[in-house]
């Protein structure tokens, strides 16, 4: 490709991280290495040269990981390296919030000011750091963020220090002192992330399926793994062959459990009959839901697990190829992955000729970069690549044309981590567990205010006031307001709900949906409007802007409530805000591209219809 | 125009009957929603559609309603199927139309952009209620994704941003921009392949930007005025249209359109040549025509001047 | 393209974009022909491997899978070490040849010292690459062969081309859909030109001055005697202006004087002529030593007509401005021109005298106006106004019955012979020159807009030589051949190798490059070896001229020198 790049040189260490991802620059200048004698006669610029755009987000990651921001020069390096223009790369680097593109210091920690933690104090916790640090800005060192999954430890945040090797680190409950310790003396110096298990408060109780390593065994120890069960599932798939594996799937009717509740045996089948090759398998891993984090504790605590469920997948769709996609902020998780992908390697679990059998399999990490979007299916075939994470249109659909335009399963962490259990009991057997319309074990992300946040795991069928009362209810002395299920893409129900089942056909028939398992409970003294303006937020900073009922939609949607709540006396102006926020809603659910804004206005829309939120604002 | 032999076997193509508003129309397999609406007479706004791009599906203002489909689809890329029952007048697609007028009409300069008032009428779409559009943003070219700072919401937020005038040939106002994908889609590997414009940032906060927003000059640009051609709104415009325009002496029903060949190598590029009170005045490609398809090189676009310096000179 | 019996390219330009291989042997197409590119583009990006051979690593190299970077004037023993790899390697097309060409045998034995170690010894090609292109060019279902200056604007242009058509005619890559030869012309009309007869040995529509037949289809039509004496090329022109046989010269929109290789000698010729009649829409250079100016009106815009490109397709060129002042459209001019010589020719439209030509030449009979207006633009050949089109030529060749497959094919048996202009220790290096993006020949066009990506007139010189040579870019340095000399601005380009220099044409009055090159010209189509000139360059004080070369030696004004126009005259 004839690219023009600018005179902008990347610095040595920008040069050394990204040759240290992408491998050096190989003979000869035209990609970035020294000019030598061959070049002066021969060059190779086309399609294999063009080949390696999907290593951008990659190359990325390694700047900003080692010096915090992507200059000009890093920027045209990765370019040249990759074939890709400067236009491209750049446009890619400021789709994702972790990426800069502008000066920053290497130190920078996050503090998440999303729905969860704004119920559990991380407003004071901001106004704190706004005395002590100046206004949240990426010079002033701390950042507003979105959910970061570490919602059962709530307020969260994340700090990260630029470097070789940089250091992330996830702090929660999150203090003034830490963030300003974290700043000004490094990550480093903070006290060891909590312990995997203590997202999970059932941990070591007897009779969990998913959840039932967590706490138990060493997460990075293979041989705790396979002492407990470990590649029993794979062993059984192998025995049972690719199309057993998919019949059994779907005889369990297993569901996927990242918020569409798409059957996973007929994903799987309808991918394995397409006859182009090769076949993908995608792990979403990009848990950023606010109020998400059951992925967080598979992928922390059992990690095994999952590299063992993709292998099964991967066999029965006949994939040479996974990839998971974790969601950026999630550094542990990225840690004992990459640590149980080295060890399973190693024992012949994964590679070529995986166990004797001749079928060979690969399974790498993708790390998103700070965007919700990415989590839609389609979205992070684009990250994946080397786009911007934005969605496709479907049709086509991800069995059809998917990762690289080839057949793909897009499979959540939870959905899978259900496929040894499968496995090893049979289809029919699973299906027993739960209800009739949803078969299985449960994830539920129960956080907010209540005394033991955390993930639990329960059959399907069991009601919202069971799963509350297993996370101790709210404390003493204060009163259930509302609880929200599915993330700020789901709803709220009262508190006079509790009898709902939490099960698909439950939730359906309350006209409320499960989503991914969030249970967000809050109490008398939380603010409801200010959650609606959170999340009205969220989905104005998580709009890909790809489609305009989204991009413009979700800024008018949070310019109507900011008026509502500032002016909330003034009842014909509020009556043409709420007038706007219907018409823009459903502009919003019936045109927009993906289930991002398709859903950007539901949480807003049952507040005002089902708790009647929007009547109570005062003015403040 | 153009019907040459394309070199594929002459299968002869299906045709596809599906009913809109109730009346059954036939197209050609593999046709749009869009082009069976053309088909059946129902006149359906487009705005982010190129007749030589890939449908984007971005502005969603040609959206239908399609029975099965739990949300309306558009219309420009969705392809038919047979059997097929779409309505385009439904008071659903009446709402998502009107609503995307608004929304682009309280956030865009829709001032250039051809059809707008007539599909503002039609909708019936108020595009003032958002409130009074925020004044000039100086600050679209820093790009900070999943940030932004929320006023108290007595301004709408808006596109508007200083006019970009960075060469003697064409003018960004990124104003008028509706975020289409079009000038990027025929600047990439649709047409151009030169790569030099992305869309940079995220959500409302994106912008058609080179990187680091560097000025044209300095980008990987090569100034053939493809994205111009494929404006739909008159963010992009050529020096020469611009200027006229602020002069006040633009004035197209002055002006005449003529076909014909390219100068300036042997490819043999179509052009239409603009002409206001003879003189060229902007030069646009057929996009039906197989040599180009709309698009052509920086001389067949701008190498007219010397034609009418000669005039100037007296050189002739 | 004579070897196949019609002088064209076979290919259309939609059929690139289904061919899995295209080479593109001295032809820079993203700069010189970037429309013509976006076909290549699409089926590149449908996974087309890309070969790119020229010199330098242009912009179309860099989109190539591989480029083999061969030396200036090395294209004939390149092909022959193609072609003989080809015929080693078992992958001729034997049915092909066998059917469809004649001389098989002795294009082997030409091949057959070109091994690989010899071509790359005398190319500089690694063996390696010149492999890889044979057999992917042989094995290729749909393989195009696209070429440009870099392979005519030589001493044996001609036989470049006949080197090429030999390589697809071994493995039939010519005839079919996707799979032929593609000269992508430099100028708007050089196809048509030619096709209208306007080559020293041509009649209009393909006929030949030396046929007895074709002449009397004119003398008939014409009622008049037609001299069967073919007319003189260019350069012969120039020789016999030297011999001094030719002393009235009538210059049609052409600016030799900048334009021509060695435009000093150019100059020295034009000044010494007894009359020079120029007819352009500029005062050019030419036309600053003219006795006489006919102002014209722009073809393009000013005048109706038709245009023929590359891929042979006729299409009409139409009035959009009002031509100003007394400029007169070139059939006027022409007919006054008549009237005054004592002919006295009906006024006729540019339709008229069209569809003259097409009751002449069978090749474009069916292409009526209303055809070439409806269809956007008609491929020749196109004899019946109902009939199909012709995306390809040469489809014959593939025919089973001997008699539909018509005449066959020769290979061409030719000798490699190195540029005339040699390097020695005084002119070590190699100077190249082409056009770039935004430019077009002597800039008279193109000079009228402010480009924003125009270098300008500068010198591309190689990373190392610039560090040899002791320069930084942007620094003055004069540029030397045995036959002028020119400043220009250094520009570093990794594009190319030590000893190798390219120039742009398109700044005549800024930088004569053609003082510089040589006048050494092909002994078939006279196209004169602008792409291999001997120089030397040093670096120098001296600031960068205003005028040019030709200036400063040629006094502009002679003073017999006569600005009128046609009218005026009457």
């Amino acid at each position: 490709m004839d690219l023009k790049f600018s005179n902008a040189e990347p610095f040595a260490e920008e040069r050394e991280a990204i040759d240290r991802r992408l491998g050096g620059p190989g003979e000869g200048g035209w990609h970035g290495g020294e000019r030598d004698e061959q070049d002066h006669r021969r060059a190779h610029t086309g399609h294999a040269a063009r080949s390696r755009r999907h290593l951008v987000m990659e190359a990325l990651h390694a700047v900003n990981d080692r010096v915090g921001w992507i200059s000009p020069g890093a920027l045209n390096y990765i370019g040249k390296r990759l074939s890709v223009s400067a236009a491209d790369v750049y446009s890619v680097a400021t789709f994702y919030a972790l990426f800069s593109t502008n000066p920053r210091p290497k130190r920078v920690v996050h503090v998440c000011t999303d729905i969860a933690c704004m119920a559990r104090g991380s407003k004071e916790v901001c106004a704190s750091l706004e005395k002590r640090l100046g206004p949240a800005s990426a010079m002033t060192g701390w950042k507003h963020s979105p959910c970061l999954g570490v919602c059962e430890r709530a307020p969260a945040a994340m700090a990260v220090e630029a470097g070789d090797p940089p250091h992330e680190h996830l702090i929660g409950p999150a203090t003034v002192e830490e963030v300003v310790l974290a700043l000004n003396v490094g990550p480093a110096a903070l006290a060891a992330e909590a312990p995997p298990m203590m997202a999970v408060p059932q941990a070591g109780q007897e009779g969990l399926m998913l959840l039932k390593r967590v706490g138990r065994v060493d997460p990075e120890s293979i041989d705790d793994y396979l002492a407990t069960d470990g590649y029993a599932g794979l062993r059984r798939a192998f025995e049972m062959g690719p199309g057993q594996v998919i019949s059994e799937v779907k005889e369990s009717r297993l569901m996927g459990r990242g918020g569409a509740a798409f059957p996973a045996g007929i994903k799987w089948e309808s991918t394995a009959k397409q006859p182009a090759t090769p076949r993908y398998l995608v792990c979403n891993a990009d848990e950023s839901e606010p109020g998400t984090f059951k992925d967080r504790a598979i992928l922390e605590g059992d990690p095994f697990a999952l590299i063992e469920s993709m292998t099964i997948a991967g066999y029965a769709i006949g994939a040479e190829r996974g990839y998971i996609y974790l969601r950026g902020e999630y550094p542990r998780a990225f840690r004992m992955l990459r640590n149980a992908i080295e060890r399973v390697r190693e024992r012949g679990f994964l590679g070529a000729d995986i166990l004797g059998t001749g079928w060979s399999f690969e399974l790498e990490i993708r790390r998103g970069a700070g965007a919700y979007i990415c989590g839609e299916e389609t979205a992070i075939f684009n990250s994946i690549e080397g786009y911007r994470g934005e969605p496709r249109s479907k049709p086509p659909f991800p069995f059809e044309q998917g990762l690289f335009n080839k057949p793909t399963v897009v499979n959540n962490v939870e959905t899978l981590c259900n496929v040894p259990l499968i496995m090893q009991i049979g289809g029919a057997q699973y299906a027993k567990i739960g209800t009739e319309g949803s078969t299985g074990p449960k994830l539920f992300c129960v956080s907010g205010n209540l005394v033991r946040p955390g993930v639990y795991e329960v059959p399907f069928g069991a009601t919202l006031g069971e799963v509350l009362e297993l996370a101790g209810g709210v404390p003493q002395g204060r009163t259930l307001q509302a609880v929200l299920f599915g993330g700020a893409a789901g709803g709220f129900v009262r508190a006079d709900e509790l009898h709902i089942p939490l099960t698909f056909e439950g939730a359906r028939a309350n006209a409320t949906t499960l989503g991914s398992g969030v249970v967000l409970a809050f109490d008398d003294t939380v603010d409801l409007s200010g959650i609606l303006l959170r999340i009205a937020s969220f989905f104005r900073d998580e709009s890909c802007g790809q489609c305009v009922p989204c991009r413009v939609g979700t800024v008018r949607q949070e310019e109507a409530l900011l008026r509502i709540m500032h002016n909330g006396h003034d009842a014909a102006a509020k009556g043409r805000d709420i007038r706007i926020l219907r018409d823009v809603g459903l502009v919003m659910k019936d045109s927009s591209i993906c289930g991002l804004g398709q859903a950007a206005w539901n949480a807003v829309e049952s507040a005002i219809d089902r708790l009647g939120v929007l009547e109570e604002s005062k003015s403040r | 125009m153009n019907v040459h032999y394309t070199g594929a076997t002459d299968t002869p193509v299906r045709q596809i009957t599906i009913t809109i508003d109730g009346k059954e129309v036939s197209v050609p397999e593999g046709s749009t929603i869009l082009t069976a609406c053309n088909a059946a007479g129902k006149d359906t706004p487009t705005l982010c559609y190129g007749d030589t791009l890939t449908p984007k599906n971005a502005c969603r203002v040609c959206m239908v309603e399609l029975e099965g489909s739990r949300v309306l689809v558009p219309s420009c890329s969705r392809k038919v199927q047979p059997g097929m029952v779409v309505k385009t007048d439904s008071e659903r697609v009446r709402h998502s139309r009107r609503l995307v007028l608004e929304l682009l009409g309280s956030s865009v300069d829709l001032s250039t952009t051809p059809r707008i008032p007539e599909w503002m009428e039609r909708y019936d779409a108020d595009p003032d209620r958002y409130g009074e559009r925020a004044g000039e943003s100086r600050r679209r070219d820093v790009h900070e994704p999943g940030e932004h700072h929320a006023g108290d919401g007595s301004v709408a937020d808006t596109m508007c941003q200083p006019i970009k005038i960075d060469n003697d040939l064409y003018v960004r106002d990124y104003s008028k921009c509706i975020l289409c994908y079009k000038c990027v889609d025929a600047c990439g590997s649709q047409w151009q392949n030169s790569f030099a414009i992305q869309i940079a940032g995220r959500g409302f906060d994106s912008q058609i930007s080179t990187e680091y927003a560097a000025e044209l000059p300095d980008s990987a640009c090569v100034f053939c005025g493809n994205c111009v051609e494929v404006c739909p709104t008159g963010a992009l415009s050529f020096k020469s249209e611009y200027d006229m325009r602020e002069e006040g002496t633009w004035d197209e029903s002055q002006q005449t359109q003529t076909t014909t060949v390219c100068t300036y190598c042997g490819v043999g590029c179509n052009v239409n040549l603009h002409v206001q009170d003879n003189k060229i005045v902007k030069v646009t490609s057929p996009h039906d025509h197989d040599i180009g398809h709309g698009n052509l090189c920086i001389k067949g676009r701008f190498g007219f001047s010397h034609v009418q310096s000669r005039k100037e000179d007296g050189d002739g | 393209m004579t070897v196949f019996g019609a002088g064209g390219g076979t290919s259309s330009y939609n059929e690139i974009e289904d061919a899995d291989l295209i080479v593109f042997w001295g032809s820079n197409a993203r700069e010189a022909h970037p429309i013509f590119f976006h076909h290549a583009l699409k089926a590149i990006h449908k996974g087309a491997k890309v070969y790119a051979v020229d010199p330098r690593r242009s912009k179309t190299a860099e989109w190539a899978d591989s480029w083999l970077g061969l030396d200036v004037g090395t294209d004939v023993a390149l092909a022959y070490g193609v072609g003989r790899e080809i015929i080693h390697a078992g992958l001729v097309n034997e049915a092909f040849v066998a059917n469809a060409s004649v001389g098989f045998e002795e294009y082997v034995a030409a091949c057959e010292p070109w091994t690989l170690e010899v071509t790359s010894r005398e190319t500089g090609v690694p063996a390696e690459l010149i492999r890889q292109l044979a057999h992917d060019y042989a094995k290729a279902e749909r393989a195009q062969l696209c070429w440009t200056l870099g392979i005519t604007e030589h001493h044996n242009g001609t036989d470049n081309v006949r080197a090429l058509c030999n390589l697809a005619l071994l493995t039939g890559q010519v005839g079919r859909w996707g799979a032929g030869l593609v000269p992508v012309r430099g100028q708007n009309n050089v196809q048509g030109g030619g096709d209208m007869g306007a080559i020293p040995k041509n009649l209009p529509g393909f006929h030949d001055v030396g046929n007895p037949e074709h002449r009397a289809k004119f003398e008939h039509m014409w009622g008049v005697t037609m001299p069967p004496k073919y007319g003189l090329t260019l350069s012969e022109m120039m020789e016999a202006m030297d011999e001094g046989h030719l002393t009235s010269v009538y210059v049609v929109g052409e600016n030799p004087v900048q334009s021509d290789a060695d435009t000093t000698a150019v100059a020295r010729r034009l000044q010494n002529l007894d009359h020079l009649v120029v007819q352009d829409i500029f005062l050019t250079k030419t036309a600053s030593f003219a006795d006489v100016v006919l102002p014209s009106t722009a073809a393009w815009c000013e005048s109706e007509g038709t245009f023929t490109n590359s891929e042979r397709r006729v299409q009409l060129v139409r009035k959009a401005l009002e031509p100003p002042g007394s400029a007169k459209d070139d059939i006027e001019i022409i007919r006054l021109i008549a009237e005054r010589l004592g002919h006295v020719w009906p006024i006729q439209t540019a339709e008229q005298i069209w569809d003259e030509l097409r009751a002449v030449s069978p090749a474009h009979h069916g292409m009526s106006y209303r055809i070439l207006e409806e269809r956007g633009g008609v491929q020749w050949p196109f004899p019946d106004e109902n009939g199909p089109e012709s995306p390809f030529l040469h489809g014959r060749l593939w025919e089973k019955d001997p008699a539909k497959r018509g005449r066959l094919a020769p290979f061409g048996i030719i000798e490699h012979r190195l540029p005339v202009d040699k390097l020695n220790d005084e002119f070590p290096l190699r100077l190249t020159t082409g056009r770039r993006l935004t430019d077009y020949n002597t800039g008279v066009q193109s000079g009228g807009f402010n480009s924003p990506i125009r270098l300008g007139a500068c010198v591309d010189i190689s990373p190392e030589d610039m560090v040899r040579l002791g320069l930084n870019e942007g620094e003055v340095v004069r540029v030397s051949s045995r036959r002028g000399t020119v400043l220009a601005a250094a520009r570093r380009d990794p594009g190319l190798r030590p000893g190798l220099l390219f120039m742009a044409c398109n700044f005549p009055d800024e930088m004569d490059v053609n003082a510089l090159t040589i006048e050494a010209n092909d002994p078939i189509s006279k196209t004169a070896e602008f792409k291999a000139t001997a120089v030397k360059v040093e670096k120098t004080n001296e600031e960068l001229p205003q005028e040019s070369a030709v200036a400063e030696t040629i006094d502009r004004d002679r003073p017999d020198k006569e600005l009128a126009t046609a009218n005026e005259e009457g």
